[in-house]
């Protein structure tokens, strides 16, 4: 029997194509010591492919006018971006820089050794010791040493919600537990989905659990759990936060529909812009996803503040939770690395913060304040500022600040807390076994 | 027989002039060759990183048997093998009715029936992404159209967060899609069948629906063999339906060795389980196949026409 190149026998040679780039990799992983890519007179910096790379390419062009080596900016599209980084930082065509998100995700190549460290080359030099906020500066570290500089806009998750069903049912936006208990009974009894949650795209939950974690037990609780010890989850904190989500769940503050609700494809936003829920946890990038759905609704009725206090919690209502920013990290076998930290040092110039601002991102510098006025939402934009810069600690996302090998089996497990296919305390156990 | 078919002509010639008509074996060093570099090579490498701990950056280190001892231990792998085993049926057992009946009918020669089997192949057609996008979007709880016509089908709008529904509905989805190919199958099969069975039938008395259970069916055994070897090899490595419409969830409810295999190897850079997932796979893949061509007697190729 033939199959033709559609049809479900051939399912079968898909899987081996991939075997075969699966061993490609590993054939190129065990001669690709040699030195890295970008010979000659230019070095190679991987970007994540989105709408911000404008920025980037623009700060490359100016740099590359005065400097002999020159830096040649690669936009990896998104969603390869992670995997076409982790094959090619094993080859000999690695980037001399590269984009990341700090923490857990450059945890692997610091211990491979692939990753120059910064941080005296930071201490001793003006322009990157002051340039920027220092919450950013250590949520980016890893055991104290800096691997990166940050070069995109900052991410806090913030609670979102729709102004006109607050005012409509007499509500205050809510800053305690309290109040939350009270928008939720409100809201159900009238027929509203107090939160919306994007649940069938997994990360959304996730952020509940950092908030929930961080107000109950403190940042601490999870940077025990960053810097490698999985007992960590046996902290009482990490239960509580577990069975605080299954009450919010059997409570209906998410609605019944969550766990087939995505973020994208227009589900939790729509649900929050159509006035069919009431508030949604959300990374900033929230704001431009409404003005982009719903400019009337984002200009009009979106509003926002800090996550609420838990009652008996003894975390600061002032910390935030999210990605701090992107960085840039260098690659220890680059041949220019002086080109590259000059580069760098581009990222905290005043000329690059107002890109990023008039790309409607905040920037992570110290003098970004005063740039802020001529951002698309001044409003949005200072309240963001303000409560990254006033925050005593920024936690970065879990599924960022842990190792790949980590955060996956964490993202499954907390998948099936909000699906109800496992209870706090086997949450907890799963956790604690996590390899 | 006075008019020579080109098979016969081709017969001919090949008993007249011996061995000419058949390419010697240099013609096949090209498959051979393709087959081992992308196919054999690729097999082998993941077993051997099978026997390995690989994070796919510093070079694999052996391990022994560590893989496989978790595997049989892994209380996940357990489910997924029951959630594919579950699938696989599912599919089997929505597909066949469905494809054969399809595939009969479609055999018949009228023009209608020519022009509704080119509108039912349609979607084969479709890349699967496309589809599970599409269906992704029907079965929106809010905004998809499951909002409006489940209730009035006795189908809960949040199907795709119940367990058992997102598992039906990924069965559904696939089915959907590959019925076509099996109906075009069966439709080729039943077309083989000769006339003179159904003429004699006739004239024994034999009705519609007795002469399909007494020479349809049997004629079309080792259609249904093929068919079923191709459907639940296709079930059993069935992926990207679930990566787009589920992504293994509600929790890990949908997540079949394929998407475990995946996740393991390119989401926590496990490669080495991940590898032993694989040819875990592999084997059972090749080993049902194995049986079910066994005990359908596919394989020692007897002939349904017995004694015509």
């Amino acid at each position: 029997m033939r199959s033709g190149i559609f049809t479900p026998g051939t399912r079968g040679t898909r899987w081996v194509a991939a075997g075969a780039a699966m061993a490609m990799a590993g054939l190129l992983a065990g001669c690709g010591s040699g030195g890295s890519g970008g010979g000659g007179g230019s070095i190679t910096a991987y970007v994540y492919g989105d709408d911000a790379v404008k920025v980037q390419q623009a700060a490359v062009d100016s740099f590359n006018k005065t400097s002999d080596v020159k830096v040649k900016l690669v936009s990896v599209p998104g969603t390869d971006y992670v995997n076409k980084l982790r094959s090619s930082m094993g080859s000999p065509s690695a980037p001399d820089i590269f984009f990341n998100w700090g923490g857990g995700s450059i945890k692997p190549y610091v211990d491979s050794k692939d990753l120059v460290d910064l941080t005296s080359t930071v201490k001793n030099d003006a322009t990157l010791k002051d340039g920027f906020l220092p919450s950013i500066m250590t949520a980016g570290s890893l055991d104290g040493k800096i691997y990166g500089v940050p070069m995109r806009g900052m991410q806090p998750v913030m609670l979102f919600y729709n102004k006109s069903l607050f005012a409509e049912h007499k509500l205050q936006v809510p800053k305690t537990w309290e109040d939350l208990q009270k928008a939720i009974t409100t809201f159900k009894a009238a027929g509203i989905i107090p939160f919306a949650l994007g649940g069938a795209d997994k990360w959304p939950e996730l952020m509940w659990m950092e908030y929930l974690l961080d107000r109950i037990g403190g940042p601490e609780v999870f940077r025990k759990i960053q810097n490698g010890d999985t007992d960590g989850w046996g902290d009482p904190a990490v239960l509580k936060t577990a069975q605080t989500v299954k009450e919010l769940i059997d409570d209906g503050a998410f609605g019944k529909n969550f766990n087939s609700v995505d973020y994208g494809n227009g589900g939790a936003p729509t649900l929050l812009n159509k006035g069919k829920a009431a508030m949604h946890l959300m990374g900033s990038w929230e704001y431009s996803t409404q003005l982009g759905k719903a400019p009337e609704f984002a200009e009009k009725d979106l509003g926002w503040t800090a996550f609420p206090t838990v009652a008996g919690g003894v975390g600061d209502p002032a910390n935030v939770v999210g990605n701090p920013t992107n960085y840039w990290s260098v690659n220890a076998r680059t041949k220019h690395k002086d080109t590259a930290i000059a580069f760098l040092k581009t990222m905290a110039s005043k000329t690059y913060a107002q890109a990023v601002v008039d790309n409607g991102d905040i920037p992570t510098t110290s003098n970004a304040a005063s740039l802020l006025s001529s951002s698309p939402n001044p409003e949005f934009a200072n309240a963001q500022y303000q409560m990254v810069q006033e925050a005593p600690s920024f936690t970065l996302s879990w599924d960022q600040a842990l190792e790949a090998q980590y955060a996956t089996p964490m993202l499954t497990e907390i998948s099936k807390l909000f699906a109800g296919t496992t209870t706090p305390e086997k949450f907890v156990e799963a956790m604690k076994a996590t390899r | 027989m006075s008019h020579h078919t080109p098979a016969k002509r081709r017969g001919d010639r090949k008993a007249a002039v011996g061995n000419v008509g058949r390419p010697p074996v240099g013609w096949a060093v090209p498959g051979i060759l393709f087959f081992a570099v992308f196919a054999i090579v690729p097999l082998a490498i993941a077993v051997y990183l099978s026997f390995c701990e690989w994070d796919g950056l510093n070079s694999p280190t052996p391990t022994g048997l560590d893989n496989w001892t978790r595997l049989f231990k892994d209380s996940e792998f357990g489910q997924a093998a029951w959630l594919s085993l579950l699938l696989t049926t599912i599919s089997w057992a929505f597909q066949t009715p469905v494809a054969l009946l399809l595939g009969v009918w479609a055999a018949g020669r009228q023009r209608s029936r020519a022009v509704l089997s080119a509108i039912f192949f349609i979607p084969l057609l479709l890349s699967t992404t496309a589809i599970a996008m599409l269906f992704h979007a029907l079965l929106d709880p809010n905004f998809g159209v499951i909002k409006e016509i489940g209730p009035w089908i006795g189908v809960d709008p949040n199907v795709m967060g119940s367990s058992t529904g997102a598992l039906l509905m990924v069965a559904f989805v696939g089915g959907w899609q590959f019925m076509p190919f099996h109906t075009l199958i069966y439709q080729g099969g039943a077309r083989q069948i000769p006339e003179v069975l159904y003429q004699a039938a006739s004239i024994d008395g034999a009705g519609m629906v007795r002469q399909f259970f007494h020479i349809t069916l049997p004629q079309l055994r080792h259609t249904m063999t093929t068919s079923s070897v191709l459907m639940i090899v296709g079930s059993l490595t069935y992926f990207d339906t679930v990566l787009i419409m589920t992504k293994g969830g509600p929790g890990t409810d949908t997540t079949i060795l394929p998407y475990l295999m995946y996740r393991t190897g390119f989401q926590t850079y496990d490669l080495g389980y991940a590898a032993a997932i694989a040819t875990a796979l592999v084997v059972v893949a090749t080993g049902l196949s194995l049986i079910l061509v066994r005990f359908s007697g596919f394989g020692s190729m007897r002939s349904t026409r017995e004694g015509m």
